[in-house]
């Protein structure tokens, strides 16, 4: 299978071996669309001369498989896939619902039209590894564990939200399955990401723990021009953290198209020129993304570095609810409406006779009932009570630190008599 | 605890070769034996952070020029040499990228103590102090602390101009969800930074570069390696009764000077080192003030939304009719820092100036 790291493109082995044919342009039904301008590919073998490092930068479109005995898939992973897309939509169509009503307010933004990226990383990670989101993370949240009624509560703004509603749409957090936020200021998970994954690191060197934990790190077209997004691709690279920077291009940043806003539109070559892979990967199809995040976490959980993974994908909806989206072009909309990956995945499923109709149409039934159940567990909870509203802004009970013994001061009953000299 | 007066050679000097220790006559009486020790403020902090990251092996270094160079302030040399660089990282010169790492490090369990050179550099790093450090525990309802500390020197050094002399006591200070600590001596220095790496939050450590070679006494009690301050909790320097004199950081030497000046008048100052900016400690700035009806408060920075008017603020809401004079606030002049030296001293409080403000307080000047 021709993967961006399949063994005819080993990334250890120098660069001058390579064949010049693997770097070709990719064919043109993947340039990007978003502007009536074409995009000139630019061929990279000058670049790559200069360039001192082994890794190479590998811009590959990951071919589809025709069916033959050896699948990309079983029935089960194939259920499985299909059951987290089905949740993800669903639950976002019950968002744009919601809002409506007025049962959600504030800043939403839904994430149909992703969820091949979201459901083809985070499905190949293990409950201890981290995920760090953007705002459009309601999604990334249900992928990798957070329960339907968690997350919606957390809309409504109920008690028994993720986050007891103090988070909100934009904040989703869950220590339990390691979702690490939910940030608004984009490019603001981006360090935070490639921390938690240099404490992956630091737990297996220093602290000599068995850890090989890998960092997600999800964030839009936008944010590559952000200076953050460099930071840390170079420190990432520097000290070689398990993390994988997975770029969802969707083409627009609210109305700024892509092509308006970036010198070189190509956010997967800015991986190279850090030291790190870069790969380009059709966002619109599961497979492809599970494949490619396949070799990109291994590589990672092996103590190779990072990995910069750039999914071409698109939103069906506007920014956020409050967007009238009127910029971008229908046809453009079609086009990529076409490709929905819930239908691709489906026809590869039926085709490859891995599930039929019916079972399909169960899982959809499934989801659609937890869905509403999820909306009346949510609707049924009550708000916070006013105390919440001064709890948790310290770790710390009162604020005033830890004593010698290693207990709160505040628990020591002396402490607030109130003498100034201690 | 005793309040000792240092007295300069040089009015507003700040050598520390010419340190002299007398006993302020208005404290309860202990002699100290001539063996008692003297630390710098360097040497405090150098020793704080080793005992901690001794402590914890979780307790990691991060910073431009804290490892091979021994930190840009020299306030963690060795440290490279005893840990390794496993746990003494030089960064690249990427404010918000390694603030942001050290940020999520917190979050998945370890403890960043973060160096900014100086603070003025922490604006490039501010969103995530603010927005995914002091905010995060608020926001995951308790699910996700961050037991990580910022530090560096704040505030105005000597000559080094308008970008690199700000003072951000006030900005941070605002923030809920941040602890903001300010030393003045060793013993501060030693145990604040201790409490603050200690700490299950984020902790904004502002330490002062010109306070770096200062000597100050310290006790036994302070250089045992379990000893740490409360956060939250003011430290009376000096007692007094006729005027309250409250200040932190650099400022807490000059208002010691203006109350030996104000002690040959007659005045007896009382002088409060806050320490601790957030949580601020009403509850003994309130008991000062009703005790002797008069306030002056001193801080470096500018005098719009300052430290000094929260204090100021604190204090006619909960203290105003034990008021006997309106309240006094000395701040930095509202200009950015000018080069000049005679401009410079001109921007920044001077001890005149605070004995000034506790005449007018007194009502025995204009």
């Amino acid at each position: 299978m021709a993967t961006a790291f399949s063994p005819t493109i080993p990334l250890h082995e120098n660069r001058t071996s390579l064949p010049a044919t693997r770097l070709v342009p990719p064919p043109p039904s993947s340039a990007f669309l978003g502007s009536t301008r074409s995009l000139p590919i630019r061929r990279l073998n000058h670049a790559l001369a200069a360039r001192r490092s082994p890794v190479v930068a590998v811009q590959e479109i990951v071919k589809e498989k025709k069916p033959t005995n050896s699948l990309l898939i079983t029935k089960e992973e194939g259920l499985v896939l299909y059951e987290d897309m089905i949740l993800g939509r669903s639950f976002e169509d019950m968002c744009a619902q919601m809002y409506y009503r007025g049962k959600m307010f504030g800043f939403v933004h839904l994430y149909n039209g992703q969820e091949a990226v979201s459901t083809g990383f985070i499905k190949l990670l293990t409950q201890s590894d981290s995920v760090v989101s953007t705002y459009r993370d309601h999604v990334h949240a249900l992928s990798k564990g957070v329960s339907a009624r968690a997350v919606m509560s957390e809309l409504f703004g109920k008690v028994t939200g993720c986050c007891r509603g103090q988070g909100g749409s934009m904040h989703m957090f869950s220590k339990e399955h390691n979702v690490l936020g939910g940030f608004a200021f984009i490019g603001e998970g981006i360090p935070v990401a490639t921390g938690a994954a240099f404490t992956s690191k630091y737990k297996r060197e220093v602290l000599k723990q068995d850890c090989d934990d890998v960092t997600v790190a999800f964030f839009g077209d936008g944010t590559c021009n952000n200076g953050q997004f460099y930071e840390c691709l170079n420190m990432a690279a520097l000290y070689k953290l398990p993390i994988i920077f997975v770029v969802e291009n969707n083409l627009w940043a609210i109305g700024m198209s892509h092509l308006r806003s970036t010198s070189d539109p190509e956010i997967w070559k800015k991986g190279p020129a850090f030291g790190m892979p870069g790969v380009h990967v059709d966002g619109m199809d599961v497979l492809k993304v599970r494949e490619v995040a396949k070799e990109a976490v291994t590589r990672a959980r092996r103590g190779e570095g990072p990995t910069l993974v750039e999914c071409e994908t698109y939103r069906f909806r506007g920014h956020s609810l409050a967007d009238p989206d009127e910029l971008r072009d229908a046809a453009e909309k079609a086009k990529y409406a076409a490709r929905d990956p819930i239908t691709a995945l489906k026809k590869y499923l039926i085709e490859n006779k891995l599930a039929n109709e019916a079972e399909l149409k169960s899982i959809e039934k499934k989801i659609d009932e937890l869905v509403e159940e999820a909306v009346e567990f949510a609707d049924a909870s009550p708000q916070p009570g006013r105390s919440q509203l001064l709890e948790n802004v310290f770790a710390d009970p009162k604020g005033f630190g830890i004593g010698p013994d290693g207990r709160y001061r505040c628990e020591d009953p002396k402490f607030t008599e109130g003498t100034a000299q201690v | 605890m005793w309040g000792i007066v240092r007295q300069r050679a040089v009015d507003g000097g700040f050598s520390a070769s010419s340190l002299r220790r007398t006993r302020s006559a208005l404290v309860s009486a202990r002699s100290y034996a001539a063996g008692s020790k003297e630390m710098t403020v360097r040497d405090a902090l150098n020793s704080a952070i080793d005992e901690e990251m001794s402590a914890d092996p979780k307790v990691f270094v991060m910073g431009e020029e804290v490892g091979q160079y021994q930190g840009a302030y020299k306030i963690t040399k060795g440290l490279l040499e005893k840990y390794g660089p496993e746990r003494v990282y030089d960064t690249p010169i990427t404010e918000a990228g390694f603030t942001g790492i050290g940020v999520g490090a917190a979050y998945a369990g370890l403890k960043p103590v973060v160096e900014f050179m100086t603070f003025n550099f922490s604006m490039q790093a501010i969103d995530h102090i603010i927005n995914s450090a002091a905010k995060s525990n608020y926001m995951s309802a308790g699910q996700i602390n961050v037991p990580i500390v910022f530090r560096g020197p704040n505030g105005a050094a000597a000559g080094v101009g308008a970008q690199h002399s700000q003072c951000y006591a006030a900005w941070y200070a605002s923030v809920p969800g941040l602890k903001v600590l300010a030393p003045y001596s060793a013993e501060d220095a030693r145990g604040l930074l201790k409490a603050a790496i200690r700490d299950p939050d984020p902790v904004v450590f502002l330490e002062n570069e010109l306070l770096y070679g200062e000597s100050f006494p310290i006790s036994e009690e302070a250089l045992d390696s379990s000893f740490c301050l409360p956060i939250g909790k003011a430290k009376i320097e000096r007692e007094g009764k006729d005027v309250t004199i409250i200040t932190f950081s650099k400022m807490v030497g000059f208002a010691l000077k203006a109350a030996e000046k104000l002690a040959e008048e007659g005045i007896s100052a009382e002088v409060i080192n806050l320490r601790s900016i957030r949580p601020l400690d009403r509850a003994t700035i309130n008991a000062s003030v009703r005790k002797t009806s008069r306030l002056v408060t001193v801080e470096e920075g500018f005098p719009q939304h300052g430290v000094c008017a929260e204090i100021c603020a604190s204090v006619v809401e909960e203290s105003f009719s034990y008021l006997d004079a309106p309240v006094e606030r000395i701040a930095g002049a509202d200009v950015p820092m000018p080069y000049a030296a005679n401009l410079e001293r001109l921007a920044l409080p001077q001890v005149e100036d605070i004995v000034r403000a506790a005449k007018r307080a007194c009502f025995r000047s204009k």
